[in-house]
């Protein structure tokens, strides 16, 4: 008897709680994008359209959100449709100037709305990687890069493998929370150039 | 105002500039603690609550009406607190709210100002004179002072602000592939010398941030609000411009909010 009372009692409780408020139902993907794309307005450069997610930035933020890894062959063919993004230099010169490479590094506009069309962006790579050791205000969400150079230095391997990680960081790790400083044509390859001659000219402030 | 800009940063190089040649991090990172310390004698944000207050008592607008029936979800008038408990679910507009945004509604409502009018210039520019809405959320903020934050999960409507906050702080979008996380989902980080909250996975850190905003920004010369803060974190990302009020810039306020519960509100503070 008292088994069953107890039964009939969490029934109508149930049932009360169904009548008393709404169910909860959690928003799903489509509806939190919806009310996000209603948040944001055009300003200047930066347009609406840097809302709609790539195939790479929807599984990311899933992975992040939901605290998994992506799997093993979703992360590889990421990172394998990254890859086929490098580009390599026409001219089969990988290096600039480490100076122009250093100021690159020390600035951090461009592509905001604040910005336009005519603003030099910059890597700001300081604020997430140690680079000279003259700059001491560097960030820490990326490994360090001092001896760069000197740890690893010139073979192919090594020049190509740089170079595909700034012109599309995703390549060698799906994931990367670092920008495709080439594919998303954030830096020209002029300044990729530099960029690389600062990690690995022996005579850069970082390899020394 | 902008004298104190070039103050902070003097101020700054010359706490940098007493170490030695070999001026580890570790002691960069001292000065700047030494600096924070330093600038807590005397926040200007003082003088922007004062304004505050007088602008919430003073009557204004079409209707000629204070903002004194202005209901922020603890009934129409009290302020004490109220900041420290929102955002939340209000059933006269059906909505979460944020503070910012329940007294634009009260400034439409009671003072029959104009929204878009209202909300054209939320923020002032460096070293400009405060907006009223800046004004009026350092005068809430600073009478939360000390009280816990305890912002409701009651309502579904509040549940769902909190997961859609969730979902935007984990999006990853525009051309640098940014989402909140990028710089706010790791313990310890830092974007040059500057800390960086973990807002998504550490209570402390989500704690600090909450309860330190609005905050009088010492490099700026003004006043910063919550709404501020999403706004100018949205430019960074390199996405568009994140509306004043809007239902995203209340979820994440939510999903900070309430992963903040528990602490105690201390702002209007100072940063660097």
């Amino acid at each position: 008897m008292t088994r069953k009372f107890l039964l009939g009692l969490g029934l109508s409780a149930a049932s009360v709680a169904l009548v008393g408020c709404a169910i909860y139902v959690a928003p799903t993907r489509e509806e939190t994008l919806q009310v996000v794309k209603s948040s944001f307005r055009e300003r200047g450069i930066a347009k609406l359209d840097r809302l709609n997610q790539s195939d790479l930035q929807q599984a990311c933020s899933e992975a992040a959100l939901t605290g998994t890894e992506l799997s093993k062959d979703v992360r590889a063919r990421l990172e394998r449709q990254a890859l086929s993004t490098v580009k390599l230099p026409a001219d089969g010169a990988y290096f600039g100037d480490f100076k122009q490479g250093e100021r690159i590094a020390q600035t951090g506009v461009g592509l905001q709305w604040s910005d336009n069309d005519k603003t030099v962006a910059g890597g700001n790579c300081y604020a997430c990687h140690q680079i000279a050791p003259q700059e001491i205000a560097h960030g820490n969400i990326g490994p360090s890069l001092q001896g760069y150079g000197k740890l690893r230095g010139n073979s192919q391997a090594v020049v190509s493998y740089t170079w595909g990680k700034l012109y599309n960081s995703h390549a060698y790790n799906a994931c990367s929370p670092m920008p495709r400083y080439g594919d998303a044509n954030i830096l020209t390859t002029a300044q990729l150039k530099d960029l690389m001659s600062l990690l690995l000219d022996p005579n850069s402030p970082v390899n020394k | 105002m902008h004298r104190s800009t070039q103050f902070a940063s003097l101020g700054l190089a010359a706490l940098l500039a007493t170490g030695t040649q070999a001026f580890a991090q570790g002691n960069a990172a001292d000065a700047i603690a030494r600096y924070r310390q330093l600038l807590q004698d005397g926040n200007p944000a003082e003088l922007v609550a004062a304004r505050g207050e007088a602008l919430w008592k003073e009557k204004r607008g079409p209707k000629k009406a204070s903002l004194e029936q202005c209901d922020l979800g603890l009934g129409a008038g009290v302020v004490k607190g109220a900041y420290a408990q929102l955002p939340r679910y209000f059933a006269d507009t059906e909505q979460v709210m944020d503070y910012e945004s329940r007294v634009v509604h009260c400034m439409v409502s009671l003072q029959g100002f104009d929204y878009a009018a209202v909300t054209k210039t939320p923020y002032s520019g460096t070293g400009q004179r405060q907006t009223d809405i800046e004004a009026l959320a350092a005068y809430g903020v600073e009478q939360s002072r000390g009280v816990p934050v305890s912002i409701s999960q009651l309502h579904p409507k509040e549940q769902m602000s909190y997961d859609r906050g969730k979902q935007l702080f984990y999006m990853r979008a525009g051309p640098y592939d940014f989402s909140c996380a990028s710089c706010h989902g790791v313990t310890g980080q830092r974007i040059r010398l500057q800390d960086l909250p973990n807002i998504g996975g550490n209570k402390e850190d989500a704690q600090r941030a909450f309860t330190t905003w609005p905050a009088y920004r010492v490099s700026q010369g003004t006043l910063r609000s919550m709404q501020w803060r999403l706004n100018d974190c949205f430019r960074q990302q390199r996405w568009p411009d994140l509306a004043f009020g809007s239902p995203a810039s209340i979820d994440l306020i939510t999903f900070l909010g309430v992963n903040a519960n528990g602490a105690k509100m201390d702002a209007p503070s100072i940063k660097r």
